[in-house]
């Protein structure tokens, strides 16, 4: 078997789509995770401890079993509990859960993490609670996670690959089935692999580049 | 004759953490327009005061008086103590600066944005005014030159102004600091105790916890010696250093020797 580019070309239209399918959950997933991530965070940091313990049991849970496993169990044990979900759906929704778990973590370390003279700065300067969350804590917390926040957007890239398994029309989903179509396995999965390391490295340098540009808040 | 009411007056203050008591019954006035300093060796509950006058601890029993209005509890007929309301709290905190060892400037705001912050927030001055006044504030403390920067673009003694500037900002009635130059290389502490010297000069009343024994010596009009969680000793420089000297204190500064306190310890 030789490697033949030519199959890789003439599937080009099918690709692109897959990609863009792939694309769209990263950046969708990504985003939501942040928010809900955020808000779980904030939850835990600010809020009732009965919540926080039950917000915590839910992160721990996403947090210790595979992500396969959640995708399965949401997309065909879904309809059990009346949550029938089509593909594309079922992915973001299970790719995003999975992704606030993560980023709640990051963000309520990012609380800790700012240091309490800041807070007590605030204080004294007369701020109220209300005003130290949204002035000091958030913009600091920011700071703080935005390196860890950029290596969870790269390991969720690779996470879409996963979605496959419930037929989401993803870039690996699309390729790998072209591959056997055209019994084109090593340029596929080779296809695939640059595909994913390409937007790793691009979402590498975007962070690297805004880490820059935010550097001179760094912590004195 | 009246005398006019204290700065601040402590009455039996003790705070405690958990079951240890590390102020016992402090009993305290603050003279208005003078620069107390407030020394002791270390984990004799000194930053603790000091944070219980800005309200940043809760003491455990006893009472703080600012200008003569109760801060965060009031003592009632019965000896019980009640919380005041926030707002009244806040009024009342809204006369006191503070200065931290660690400066605690926001990393996300300018040398600018750091002092004008409270002014935009909580009293809702315009932008434009904020900045006017923020500006005045800087070119007190000498940083005029630095306001567009941020706190990792200056050194440790400009933060340190910076900081204090932030706190005249509100225009308070006084000024807490709490070893504003223990975490600063020793050729910086000058600039920050010379700002320190100026406003003692223009009448601010300041509570200054320091280990520098020869700024209290020179500049602080009361010393107060803490010990132990009590206030052992209680006067002017003069009435302290001089000899004969409480024995506490002459263990205490010869531990400083090599902090500037060799003159007061040179026989007469
Ligand atoms: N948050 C806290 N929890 C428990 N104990 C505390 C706490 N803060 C202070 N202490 C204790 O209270 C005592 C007084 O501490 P404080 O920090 O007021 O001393 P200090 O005079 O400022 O000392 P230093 O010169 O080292 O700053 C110490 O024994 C300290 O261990
Ligand atoms: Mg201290």
């Amino acid at each position: 078997m030789s490697f033949d580019g030519s199959v890789i070309l003439a599937a080009l239209p099918a690709i692109l789509s897959g990609l863009k399918v792939t694309l769209g959950i990263w950046v969708a997933a990504t985003a939501l995770g942040i928010a809900l991530g955020f808000v779980v965070a904030a939850f835990r940091h600010f809020g009732p401890r009965p919540l926080g313990l039950a917000l915590r049991l839910a992160v721990e849970v996403l947090r210790g079993t595979p992500f396969l496993i959640q995708i399965f169990l949401l997309y065909f044990g879904g309809p059990f509990i009346g949550l029938s979900l089509d593909p594309v759906p079922a992915g973001l929704l299970g790719l995003s859960l999975y992704a606030a778990a993560y980023f709640s973590e990051i963000f309520r370390a990012g609380f800790l993490a700012v240091p309490r003279g800041h807070v007590e700065a605030a204080q004294c300067v007369g701020l109220s609670q209300a005003q130290i969350v949204r002035r000091i804590l958030i913009p600091e917390m920011t700071m703080l996670v935005l390196p860890q926040c950029v290596n969870m957007a790269v390991i969720l890239v690779k996470e879409t690959a996963v979605l496959s398994i419930i037929a989401v029309p993803e870039a690996t989903a699309v390729i790998s089935a072209l591959g056997s179509q055209q019994y084109a396995f090593v340029e596929s999965l080779f296809l695939l692999a640059v595909i994913y390391w390409g937007l790793v490295e691009a979402c590498g340098r975007a962070g690297r580049a805004l880490e820059t540009r935010l550097s001179k808040f760094r912590f004195a | 004759m009246t005398l006019p009411a204290p700065a601040i007056a402590i009455r039996r203050l003790s705070k405690s953490y958990g079951r240890t008591e590390v102020l016992h019954g402090i009993d305290l006035e603050i003279a208005r327009g003078a620069t107390t300093c407030l020394i002791g060796p270390s984990g004799s509950g000194k930053s603790t005061l000091l944070r219980c006058i800005a309200f940043l601890e809760e003491a455990t029993s006893g009472t703080i008086l600012i200008d003569g209005q109760p801060l965060g509890f009031e003592e009632q007929a019965a000896g019980r103590r009640v919380r005041l309301p926030p707002q009244r709290i806040r009024k009342v905190r809204s006369g006191i600066g503070m200065v931290f060892q660690q400066f605690n400037l926001w990393p996300h705001m300018t040398a600018l944005g750091n002092v004008t912050e409270a002014l935009v927030t909580v009293k809702g001055l315009s932008r434009q005014e904020a900045d006017a006044r923020g500006m005045a504030q800087l070119r007190r403390v000498g940083l005029e030159a630095r306001a567009r920067h941020y706190p990792s673009e200056l050194s440790g003694g400009q933060q340190q102004r910076v900081a204090i500037a932030r706190a005249l900002a509100l225009e308070p009635e006084i000024l807490l600091f709490d070893e504003p130059t223990a975490s600063l290389d020793p050729e910086l502490t000058g600039e920050v105790l010379n700002v320190m010297r100026d406003l003692g000069g223009e009448g601010m009343t300041m509570v200054v916890v320091t280990h520098e024994i020869g700024f209290a010596a020179t500049v602080g009009q009361r010393i107060v010696f803490l010990d132990h969680g009590r206030v052992l000793l209680n006067g002017t420089p003069a009435e302290l250093f001089a000899a004969p000297r409480h024995p506490r204190l002459t263990q205490f500064l010869e531990t400083y020797l090599d902090r500037g306190a060799a003159m007061l310890l040179k026989p007469a």
